[in-house]
Parts: C-alpha cells; sequence; structure tokens
C-alpha cells in the first residue's frame, strides 16, 4: 500500500480540510497558521520573546498554576456527580467515593493534591513575578489582577475543605469563619459591632454561613461558591490576566 | 522527634515539605541569578549583555510553535505524571463525621491560613483575622505603584532594587512562610509551643502573666482613663515614628529615591510599612517581655 498516496487522498479530502484549515508542511507559513488558525493555540502570540522559554525566568508557575486549574475543572466536575451537597448526604458520598467508585480515591485525591499544589504554584509564581521585577511598567494592572486571583484561589481551596463535612473540614472552616465575627461594625464581637444592633443572628459570619453554625446551610454555601461562584470569576480573571500578557508586550524582559 | 515525624507525615502536611524545598530552591535560583548579574554590571556590562551574558547570538524573539507549544505540553505531562504518584502514594485524608460537639485540640486552619492563624496569639481577631489580611491584600496590590524604581524590569538584581527585595523578602519569607510553618510544626495542644522533640501533651499548662504596655512601662492600670490615653498615644505615634524621621534629614529628602517618590507616595508606603513592621514589634513584645495589649478601650484592645 502506498502510505504516501494514502496520506495525499486524506488530507485532500473534503472533510479534512474542513477541519484543518492549513497544511501540516514544516515551514514558517504553517508554524504561523498552527498558532493562528486554532482557538486555543490563539491565546499564544505568533511569536514571543525568547525570555517566555527560559523556566529560570518564569519557574513555569503561571502555566502550572493555570494546567492545575484545568485538572482540578475536570476532577471537580467528575466529583460533582457522586457528591450531594446536604448534611445527609454529603460525608457518605464521600466514603463511597472512597471505597465503592472505580477509581473513586484516585480521582479524590488527585482533586486535593492538586488543590494544594495550586496554592502552592500560585505562592511561588507572585515569587518569581516580585524578583524578576516584572510588575513594573506596563505590567502594574496585570499584577494587581494577579493578586486578586491569588486570593480568589485560596478562597477556592477554604471552600473546598468543608465539603468532606468530617472533622478536619468542619473544624478548620469554623476556626476560619470566627474570624468574621470579630469584623468591625458587621460582625457582632467585632469593634462597634454591637453599636450597629449585631448579632450571631444578623452579622457578617451569618450571611457566610446562612446561619449561625457551620451547618446544612453553610455546606450549601460553600459548594455553590466552589463549584459554580468562584470557578467563574476565576476563570473571568485567568481571561484578563492573558489578555493584559499579551497587551503589555508578553513576558517580561530586560529592555 | 516521633511527634514531629508525625506531624510532617500528616497527608494534609506534605504539601507544607514541598512548598519548603521549593521556595529554598527558588531563593537561592534568584540569588544565584541575581548575584550573575550584579558582577556582570560592575564589570561596566550593559544590561543586556549582563543578562544575555551566555547566550549571545540567540535570536530575540522564537516561534511559539513548536518552541512554546512542545515546552507547555512537556510540562503538563511531567505536572500529571507528578500529581498521579503523589494521589497513588498518599491518600487524601478524612476523618470522622463533622461533630460541632467534639472539638479537636488544636483546631487549626487550613495549612495556607496558618500563618494567620499564628497572628492571633500576638493579635485580637479582629486585627489578625480581618485588619491584617485585607491590609496584604492591598500592599501587595499597591507595590507597583509605590516601588516606582524603574530599574530591574524583567531581570534578577539585587544591587538594583535593595530596598524593594528586602522589603518583600522579609514579609514573604519570615513574616508569611515561616507563620506557616510555626503554626504547622510547633503549635499544639491549647495553641502553645511544641519544640520538635516534645511529646503534644494535651494538659500541658504554662502560666504565663501577661500585662499590657502601660502597666508595664508606666505602672499605670490600663483600664484605667490614663491607661487608655498612654495605649492611645503609643498607637498613634508608632505611625509617624516609622514615618517621619527620615523626612527631617536633609540629605534624604534630596535623595534620588525620595525626589522620584514624592510625598504622597513616600507616606502611603511608608505608612503600609509601619504595619508591617508592627507585627514583629507586638511579637518581640509579646514573647520577651510579656505584653498582652499596647492600647485597651472599652471597644476593642489593641
Ligand atoms: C490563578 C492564578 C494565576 C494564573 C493561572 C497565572 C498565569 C500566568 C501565566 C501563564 C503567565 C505567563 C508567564 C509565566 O508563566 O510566568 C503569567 C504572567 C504574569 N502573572 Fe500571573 N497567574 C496567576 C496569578 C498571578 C499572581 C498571584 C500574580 C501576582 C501577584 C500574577 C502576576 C503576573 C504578572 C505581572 C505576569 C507578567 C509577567 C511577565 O511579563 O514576566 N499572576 N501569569
Amino acid at each position: 500500500m502506498d502510505v504516501d498516496a494514502l496520506k495525499k487522498e486524506v488530507t485532500t479530502s473534503q472533510l479534512w480540510r474542513s477541519v484543518m484549515r492549513h497544511d501540516l508542511e514544516d515551514n514558517p507559513r504553517t508554524r504561523v497558521l498552527k498558532v493562528m488558525s486554532n482557538l486555543f493555540m490563539h491565546l499564544h502570540p505568533v511569536r514571543i520573546p525568547r525570555f517566555g522559554l527560559y523556566l529560570k525566568h518564569t519557574w513555569c508557575m503561571g502555566g502550572i498554576t493555570f494546567f492545575l486549574f484545568l485538572v482540578l475543572t475536570v476532577t471537580g466536575t467528575l466529583l460533582m456527580f457522586y457528591y450531594h451537597p446536604v448534611k445527609e448526604a454529603a460525608y457518605a458520598d464521600i466514603k463511597y467515593l472512597e471505597f465503592d467508585v472505580p477509581f473513586g480515591m484516585l480521582l479524590r485525591n488527585m482533586h486535593r493534591w492538586a488543590a494544594h499544589a495550586m496554592v502552592i504554584s500560585v505562592w511561588l509564581h507572585m515569587y518569581r513575578v516580585f524578583m524578576t521585577g516584572s510588575y513594573k511598567p506596563p505590567r502594574e494592572f496585570n499584577w494587581v489582577v494577579g493578586v486578586l486571583l491569588l486570593t480568589l484561589t485560596m478562597l477556592l481551596s477554604f471552600t473546598g475543605y468543608l465539603l468532606t463535612d468530617d472533622q478536619l473540614g468542619f473544624w478548620a472552616v469554623t476556626v476560619g469563619t470566627n474570624m468574621a465575627r470579630a469584623t468591625p461594625l458587621l460582625g457582632h464581637e467585632g469593634p462597634f459591632g454591637d453599636k450597629l444592633g449585631m448579632t450571631p443572628y444578623n452579622d457578617i459570619r451569618f450571611a457566610m454561613l446562612g446561619g449561625s453554625q457551620v451547618a446544612g446551610n453553610a455546606l450549601l454555601r460553600a459548594y455553590i461558591w466552589h463549584c459554580i461562584a468562584l470557578p467563574l470569576i476565576v476563570a473571568v480573571f485567568i481571561s484578563i490576566h492573558f489578555w493584559r500578557v499579551r497587551k503589555d508586550g508578553g513576558i517580561s524582559a530586560p529592555q | 522527634m516521633h511527634q514531629f515525624w508525625e506531624i510532617i507525615s500528616k497527608a494534609d502536611n506534605v504539601p507544607i515539605v514541598i512548598m519548603l524545598v521549593l521556595v529554598c530552591f527558588f531563593t537561592w535560583l534568584s540569588f544565584r541569578e541575581a548575584l550573575k548579574y550584579d558582577r556582570a554590571r560592575a564589570e561596566g556590562k550593559t544590561v543586556k549583555q549582563a543578562v544575555y551574558a551566555e547566550e549571545a547570538g540567540f535570536p530575540e524573539r522564537v516561534a511559539v510553535w513548536p518552541h512554546l507549544v512542545r515546552q507547555e505540553f512537556l510540562v503538563a505531562i511531567g505536572v500529571t505524571i507528578f500529581l498521579m504518584l503523589w494521589s497513588i502514594a498518599l491518600d487524601a485524608p478524612l476523618e470522622e463525621l463533622a461533630n460541632p460537639n467534639v472539638t479537636p485540640n488544636p483546631s487549626k486552619a487550613p495549612w495556607y491560613f496558618l500563618g494567620l492563624q499564628e497572628l492571633l496569639v500576638y493579635f485580637d481577631p479582629w486585627i489578625a483575622g480581618v485588619m491584617l489580611p485585607n491590609v496584604i491584600v492591598v500592599g501587595l496590590m499597591a507595590i507597583p505603584y509605590i516601588d516606582i524604581n524603574p530599574k530591574g524590569s524583567g531581570y534578577y538584581t539585587l544591587r538594583e532594587r535593595p530596598l524593594a527585595i528586602s522589603i518583600f523578602l522579609f514579609g514573604f519569607l519570615f513574616l508569611w512562610v515561616l507563620m506557616v510553618c510555626i503554626g504547622t510544626f510547633a503549635r499544639g495542644p491549647g495553641w502553645l509551643w511544641f519544640w520538635p522533640w516534645q511529646h503534644w501533651d494535651v494538659h500541658r499548662v504554662v502560666a504565663e502573666t501577661n500585662i499590657d504596655f502601660s502597666d508595664k512601662f508606666f505602672g499605670v492600670d490600663s483600664a484605667s482613663p490614663m491607661g487608655f490615653w498612654i495605649g492611645l498615644a503609643a498607637v498613634a505615634l508608632w505611625f509617624p515614628a516609622v514615618m517621619f524621621p527620615p523626612l527631617l534629614l536633609p540629605s534624604f529628602r534630596r535623595s534620588e529615591f525620595f525626589q522620584r517618590l514624592g510625598i504622597v507616595r513616600y507616606l502611603v508606603f511608608a505608612s503600609l510599612l509601619a504595619t508591617m513592621l508592627a507585627t514583629p514589634v507586638k511579637m518581640i513584645l509579646r514573647i520577651f517581655l510579656h505584653v498582652k495589649y499596647i492600647w485597651v478601650t472599652e471597644w476593642f484592645n489593641v
């Protein structure tokens, strides 16, 4: 069988060409087209400063953070198939995942470790952007977007902590949200909170938990923030972040 | 040591160990690169020569396909393998069903918030848990607008931005990473300090008599009106005490640093710095002089 002829037959067919908008010869023209004519590739510019390739310059931490976000989205979606955000079911669902669902334990582990890894990689990304002075003009605003992403990443991780509904998550979130009691003006134990009529039943902590205790409503709220609201917000800010990396002239380099 | 091993090998603490290794490595890398650059500059090379020293003659821009795309895919595969191995080797923790009536001792926040929880030893919750996190976020966002030194943009250097780097490293390494480690490894039942070789004894009691600032230094009851005014003065004077002394020096006012910054930026910078420095100062007062509150009021304590 003539492989080359077959290849030609396939790659010149109407079907193939309706999907691939250009040929695949390795020449400068197709290298450009490969980036320009693919939705995912065209998030990149066609050419980048050489510094963007240097691991000692980027530590690859922004990219790793983004990849971990993707891993978390995929594994998180799969976990959602098995999880009910109600007190009666949540803990049992986790047990079910661990013992009955095929590869359930692996799925849960991947989600958990990727989440921890993302918190670490986002800190390290900030660390490298600082050390290479990459927040200097024209990249000031992208640094601000980054700080928002850092905060959101930690909130994502924090809201996920409660969902297992075990002692670890429950007390970690109790300790964390108890801080909100002490919010000045808006918390019932905070400075001037009582002057504004704050009680455990109407203060900012109550609004966060949907109650005065970490209970069923808090579980549902954590779930909705964790699975819907925060990921959407993060996705929007990551888009702005990447857009700005390009608009600001690509990865920083000495001028 | 048994106790230490037990904490370190707790599944949820493994990430901290990984983070520590990475932070050390990248700190070393940044310093090595910065020193290399600074040395080349001292020998009279231009910025570009100093940064590009090793790869003269390379094209400045490269095609994304295949260079960057290949790298991205390799890293994605590497991270996936790493996560897989980690997930096979180590199971995510799951404790007993949540029970509001059984409080674990110590109760700890997730590890990445333990720096803040550790600060609860030194500050009341409205400061450690509410004000400081907000100041940290706002302060981080303000960095590009405060540090307007044009040098060191896009490459490593210590000599061209010593102040910015020292402040950031102090904040990141000592006030954040170190506090996370203390909160994780050194805090046991009752949030008492335990050395790695000490057993976490739930019944341990440490007799600690803390007194307030006005008591300690002026012998005035901190709850009395006089104590109130002394505390207020101490807190209110801290900021000008950090912010204004340099302004009194004509040489500082004429310095390139101050000229570039201008008075408004300088004051914003100095007040954020004063807030940041207040943290270690309060820690020292507490640890070595047993001072509990600086300023006691009817509504809040500082
Ligand atoms: C979800 C979190 C984040 C994601 C997914 C992300 C992703 C990225 C990526 C992929 C890049 C390209 C270069 C690189 O990999 O270093 C980048 C650059 C950048 N990031 Fe982030 N980032 C995040 C958070 C942050 C944070 C926390 C900061 C700072 C506080 C930040 C500030 C910047 C800046 C200033 C640049 C431009 C750097 C340069 O031109 O050299 N980002 N980010």
